[in-house]
Order: structure tokens, then sequence, then C-alpha cells
């Protein structure tokens, strides 16, 4: 047994003290036999930590596109040759899209806007969207807007949004190669105030922009530092016209290893499946991922792309008898 | 799902032409995980909207299409 793993098995498991940036990278760099051995310890971490129930979700684009910002992996930039166009969603699709999500048995139904933060529009679209969803729909809504200012943050906890999503997709080294029109720093700003105003924090990143397994545990310890209640975890799926777009796929056995390596930073932290598992990791890989500290899945389609049948995962959590997350027991 | 023909005039995941009997299978691979972006038979990019389960995409020209 490495001793990485002799280490996490005594502070994480035991303790449940998240692995600092060291112990990180040496997880990352465990060679493939040792592989199985840090799902296995991963997934006794999330079971003693978490349990075994499965926060399921749901997305839905309200603003699809045009996005000012330069993100590089992102389709919805209005700056890349990107085929994706401008579209708005009406309420009663949203609303539509949040009865479809939670009828799955999803709990969490978040509403995304391709923005660099909200305006007026938005935010009213917002205001009106989460009210009809809350009158006609029993799911917990949360929201990922941008960048917010202390306003926006104060309307959406008076709206019910009861999470917030705002990644830092990266680590903080890294992030200038991904994103130039706006900063590491802004974004954290914006979490800090998420988490000041009470709301849960949701707060992931893309794993293969290009960062160096080094910076792959600089931002898994720089995530545990902030502490989110959720940390969405995503593949780069490589999106035509965008500057990423001609990069390889994560390679699956790097991506289960980056799966048990951030369940060893952060022992207590909501894990999910997002976008680009499909291709990455494939069906037997989202099952070793499930199996190796992932306890969230994101059902369903993406923003801009298509995911599993919602089916196809709640059968594969019905086989590993990881049971869906009630609704009671996120109120 | 709608997917990609042979007698369309365009592909409908990149917009380059798509000539009888040669599909691309890149993109004809690609669209099982995503909607069509460009209309088949005039290829203008369309108005997509993705949704938990399903999606649809409007062609100005020529009208809406789900799946």
């Amino acid at each position: 047994m490495p001793e990485i793993l002799d280490q996490a098995r005594t502070q994480v498991l035991g303790d449940g003290v998240g692995l600092d940036q060291a112990g990180i990278l040496a997880v990352l760099n465990l060679p493939d036999e040792h592989l199985p051995a840090a799902l296995q310890l991963a997934h006794d971490v999330r079971m003693r930590w978490c349990g075994p129930e499965v926060e399921v979700e749901g997305i839905v684009s309200l603003k699809t596109g045009g996005c000012p910002e330069d993100c590089h992996f992102c389709s919805q930039s209005g700056l890349f040759t990107s085929p994706v166009r401008s579209v708005w969603l009406d309420i009663p699709s949203l609303v539509e899209a949040a009865k479809q999500t939670a009828k799955t048995g999803a709990t969490e139904f978040c509403i995304v806007a391709a923005v660099r933060g909200p305006d007026a529009r938005l935010m009213k679209q917002m205001r009106e969207g989460v009210a009809a969803i809350r009158a006609e729909v029993d799911i917990q809504v949360a929201a990922s807007l941008g960048m917010l200012s202390q306003e926006q943050v104060d309307d959406l906890v008076d709206m019910g949004v009861h999470r917030y999503n705002h990644n830092l997709e990266t680590c903080r080294s890294y992030f200038p190669n991904v994103v130039t029109t706006h900063s590491w720093e802004e974004r954290w700003e914006t979490l800090r105030m998420v988490r000041d105003s009470g709301m849960e924090v949701c707060c992931g990143g893309i794993l293969g922009l290009g960062e160096t397994v080094e910076q792959r545990a600089e931002f898994a310890a720089q995530l545990a530092e902030l502490n989110p209640h959720e940390v969405p975890l995503n593949f780069l799926n490589p999106r035509p016209g965008t500057p990423l777009g001609d990069r390889p796929v994560v390679e699956g056995k790097d991506a289960l290893r980056a799966i048990a390596a951030f369940r060893l930073a952060m022992p207590r932290t909501i894990l999910r499946y997002a976008g680009g598992r499909e291709i990455t990791l494939g069906d037997l890989g989202t099952r070793d991922g499930l199996l190796g500290g992932i306890n969230a899945v994101i059902v369903g389609n993406y923003l801009t792309t298509l995911g599993r049948p919602a089916t196809a995962d709640l059968d594969l959590l019905d086989e590993l008898k990881m049971p869906v997350k009630a609704l009671s027991a996120t109120l | 799902m709608t997917t990609m023909t042979t007698t369309e005039l365009w592909c409908d995941r990149c917009g380059e032409p798509a000539t009888a009997g040669t599909a691309h299978p890149g993109c004809v691979s690609a669209r099982q995980l995503e909607p069509p972006r460009f209309c088949q038979r005039c290829r203008r990019r369309m108005k997509v909207q993705v949704l938990p389960v399903g999606w649809s995409a409007v062609c100005v020209e020529h009208g809406e299409i789900r799946g």
C-alpha cells in the first residue's frame, strides 16, 4: 500500500481531515496498479462522512450563448466561432423543465445563464421563474448566473434560491490561460458574498483544460480551502469553435484518480459528476467513479450538450444500492 | 433523436456539405451527445434550447425540430 493511502486512511477516513496539496498530488501520481485501492478508500471516506445517499440534480439554461466572457472551454462565448446561438427560455418552459427534473427524483434544479453577471432583465426573469417553480414543483432551486453584486446576492436569497454555483474552473495559477476577461479573484469575491449570505456554495471546475497534474492538485487544495457545500467535477468536452476545441479528452484513469484525490481532499463535500463524464469515462467509468468518491450526479442533459438518459443513471444507482437523497433530507 | 441522413444537403453538426453517401462519421458519432446546430436544408445556424429532457432547434426558414 503506498504511503499516501496509509496516511489518508488515518487522516481522512479516520479523522475526517482532507489531504493537503502535497497529499493530493501524491494521489494524482499514483501508478495504475494502486488506482483501485485509492478509489476504494475514497469510497469508504464518502460512505463514512457523507453516507450512501446520492444527490440528483437537473440543470437548465435560462439564457444560452452570446456571453461576453472568453472562457476558452465554453461554446457559449460570443467571442468564438462556436455554432451556439443566443436564446432565452420562457417561464412556462422553465417550469416544465423543473417538473421533468422532479419526476426523475431529483431534489435540485439549477437555473444557469451564460452571462458575465446578471442584468436587470435576467434578475426579473429569475424572480418570476423561481416563484413559478416554487409554486408548482417540489424541488430545491439553485442558480448559476456569473459574478454577482451584493444586492444581487441578497435578491437571490430573497427569491428562495438555496444554493449558488460559481465555478473557479481551474487553479489560480492556470486561470489566466483559460479566461482573460475576468480574474480568478473576481470569482472568489462572488463566492465569498454567497457564503456570507447563507446560501450554499457550489464551486467546482473542469479538468483537462491543459493544466498540469501539479495544477490539478493546486485546484483541489484551493477548493478545499473554500470548503464548498458542493463541488461539481467536469471533464473537458472539447467544443467546436472554442480555443480548447482540439484538446484531447482526459484519459479515463486520470479522471478516476482525480475523483479519488478530490474526495480525499474534501471528505464531507457533495462531489458531483457534471459534464464530460460520458466521453471521458463511459458507462464503466461512471460506475467506477460512483464507487470511488462521487456522491451526486447531474441527470439528463447539460446546457448545450446531451447526457445519458436519467433512467440509465437511476438504474445504476439502484443497482449499486445507493439511494437517491430525498427532498425532505435537503430541507 | 434526429440524426443526419445522407440525403440532406448540410451536416447538422458542422454545417459542411453532406453529400449523399458521405455523412461525416465524426459528426454522426458526436451527435449522439449533441443537439443539431445547423439546418440540414439551408445551413442556417439554428436557435437551440437544450432541456433536461430533450431539445428543440429552430431554423428561421424551415421551422422547429425536436429531439
